[in-house]
């Protein structure tokens, strides 16, 4: 395939001048976070760091860190840059608690995060000349918007589509010839054999391209997807809190994802001391953002463990790569593309009037995430009827969607029957590790 | 009046009906009447017993999740249309029938009717009244 940028000056930029832009952008951004950011300013202040120590990305190490509960804490404002005034968009991410994170965006924010993403549909082959078919979720979750902004930027015919009714989604696909897919790879793998139920066989789409991310995959499963479908899979990383999907994405390689270092530091850390490794060691993976305007965050820790490494790229990119997250250095979930931490099953529970006795199994089938809850009832709760108890699981279930945004199949079960080891349940069984997945 | 009857909750594993069955065994008491009521996970497994308090206890040592639920015993003649007699009363008064079970003692040419209704003490006031003879818990174990 021929070596396509959406911004070559920056995509393809000598790494000794990648080091330099980052070492002006480092220094402004500290300054305009440390004026404008009171949290952050504390922080600093707090660990005896001045703005003026920051000269250059060397200096990264000696700022303090930011970690998810301090988005939490500072909620709704606290991490604001500028006056509301500015900005024109919030995202969130699920959040547990009822305290979501919520992330601002001045018009300028948005604009980079979309070239962002419009960098990934170039890579992955996308020109104005594709139709670019965009089901990931629109609304709060940054990936349906990501996308599409992305899209237009390319001046691709884009398909908002947002998620579900796959049959619809495979009749706009076939009657509007969508060339490029854009959704979580277990919704993609699920499109591929609707369409082969249907009848159709992978040649009888347009689509070349996939770009799917915001849920952990395996090599295995990005083989099936380009099977079913007849294309090329490409993997995309992001995270709210710093931009949304397009924070690094894949090229022609398909061997690790770019990292936009003209607008983000990439680091990693040992998650226990907080000591940065050296390149191509595993630790977890953080992030200083470089020219955000309402919502900069400076060393902030994304709890993923993965590894970079920067070498000649055959794509011609000079930046840096980082592989797959392989895990997490807390005990998030990511089920169905969506963010799940065991603390809100509890919050649920002890809500609804149970103990906090429960276990989480998750697994994959047909590509897809299930995802189980088992909860012990109380002795009160149980009666000689099936349709009480049956009742009562699914007012739990409900309030978990309610909370989680994705539906778990929950099941009530006798109570102390739930394994524990050494006295202490064992939360989460995660049986998806089996296929590789370790997230 | 009312008769008690073990409910036990009975996860679809395997093994499971054999810590029940076992667990009655060891305590030495009879089975008179079971019933199950199942769904895709889990079943309530409904046992009328020679002692039930004496079967809860040995089951809930065994670590089984057990209830004793209050039921309506009745005595009908092992004969055509002895069942719909009881039931025709109960829906003639609008009384609704959980679940029912039977058993029947073919020497004596006898069965006992276990009905589940959401009023005991209702149900009972008008099967009898409608001349129809309810069992108490000695008398349904002997049967």
């Amino acid at each position: 395939m021929e070596n396509r940028y959406f911004q070559e000056e920056f995509e393809t930029m000598p790494v000794e001048d990648i080091k330099k832009l980052q070492d002006e952008k480092l220094v402004k951004q500290v300054k305009y976070v440390y004026d404008n950011v009171k949290y952050y300013r504390d922080l600093m202040d707090k660990k005896g760091v001045k703005p003026e120590d920051i000269k250059s990305i060397d200096d990264l190490h000696k700022l303090p860190f930011l970690k998810k509960d301090d988005l939490r804490e500072a909620y709704p404002y606290g991490l604001l840059a500028t006056d509301l005034k500015n900005c024109v968009r919030i995202q969130s991410t699920s959040g547990t608690t009822g305290k979501r994170v919520v992330a601002f965006y001045t018009q300028n924010d948005v604009d980079m995060w979309e070239e962002c993403c419009a960098r990934a549909i170039t890579a992955a082959g996308g020109t104005n000349e594709d139709v670019c078919q965009v089901c990931y979720g629109y609304g709060l979750f940054t990936g349906g918007s990501g996308l599409h902004g992305g899209s237009h930027k390319v001046g691709s015919l884009t398909l908002p589509m947002s998620s579900g009714n796959t049959d619809r989604q495979i009749q706009f696909m076939m009657d509007l010839e969508s060339t490029i897919l854009c959704c979580t790879p277990s919704y993609a793998a699920y499109i591929g054999e609707s369409l082969k139920e249907k009848g159709y066989k992978p040649e009888d789409n347009k689509l070349k391209a996939g770009i799917f991310g915001a849920e952990p995959w395996t090599e295995e499963m990005r083989r099936d997807i380009e099977k079913s479908l007849g294309i090329k899979a490409y993997d995309i990383y992001g995270l709210t809190e710093i931009s949304g999907p397009g924070v690094a994405f894949e090229c022609c390689e398909q061997n690790g994802m770019h990292i936009n270092e003209d607008h983000f530091i990439a680091e990693i850390i040992d998650p226990n001391t907080g000591e940065v490794l050296p390149e191509g060691t595993k630790g977890e993976l953080v992030f200083t953002s470089l020219d955000k305007e309402a919502f900069p965050l400076l060393r902030y820790r994304t709890r993923d463990i993965c590894v970079l490494t920067r070498g000649k790229c055959s794509c011609g990119r000079t930046f840096i790569k980082m592989a797959k997250p392989m895990g997490r250095s807390d005990d998030m979930m990511i089920i169905k593309g969506v963010n799940v931490f065991p603390s809100q099953i509890e919050a649920v529970l002890l809500n609804k009037g149970y103990a906090p006795n429960y276990q989480i199994v998750l697994d994959r089938v047909n590509n897809s995430d299930t995802f189980d809850v088992y909860v012990e009832m109380g002795e009160e709760d149980f009666s000689d009827s099936p349709k009480y108890i049956t009742s009562k699981e699914k007012e739990l279930q409900d309030a978990m969607k309610a909370m989680l945004g994705i539906n778990p199949k929950l099941h009530l079960v006798a109570p102390k029957t739930i394994a524990r080891s050494e006295g202490k349940a064992v939360r989460v069984i995660d049986n998806r590790r089996r296929y590789g997945i370790t997230i | 009046m009312a008769v008690k009857q073990l409910s036990i909750f009975v996860e679809n594993k395997e093994g499971k009906l054999v810590t029940i069955t076992d667990a009655i065994a060891k305590a030495g008491v009879d089975i008179r009447a079971m019933s199950v009521a199942d769904t895709q996970d889990f079943g309530i497994f409904r046992l009328i017993v020679t002692e039930p308090e004496k079967a809860k206890q040995a089951l809930e040592s065994s670590g089984c999740f057990v209830s004793i639920t209050k039921v309506v015993g009745v005595a009908i003649p092992d004969e055509p249309g002895a069942l719909t007699k009881v039931v025709n009363v109960l829906a003639r008064h609008n009384i609704n029938i959980e679940y029912m079970y039977a058993f029947i003692a073919v020497a004596k040419k006898q069965a006992a009717v276990v009905l589940r209704v959401a009023d005991n003490e209702s149900a009972e006031k008008i099967l009898k009244e409608n001349g129809i003879s309810l069992l108490d818990e000695n008398e349904i174990i002997n049967i």
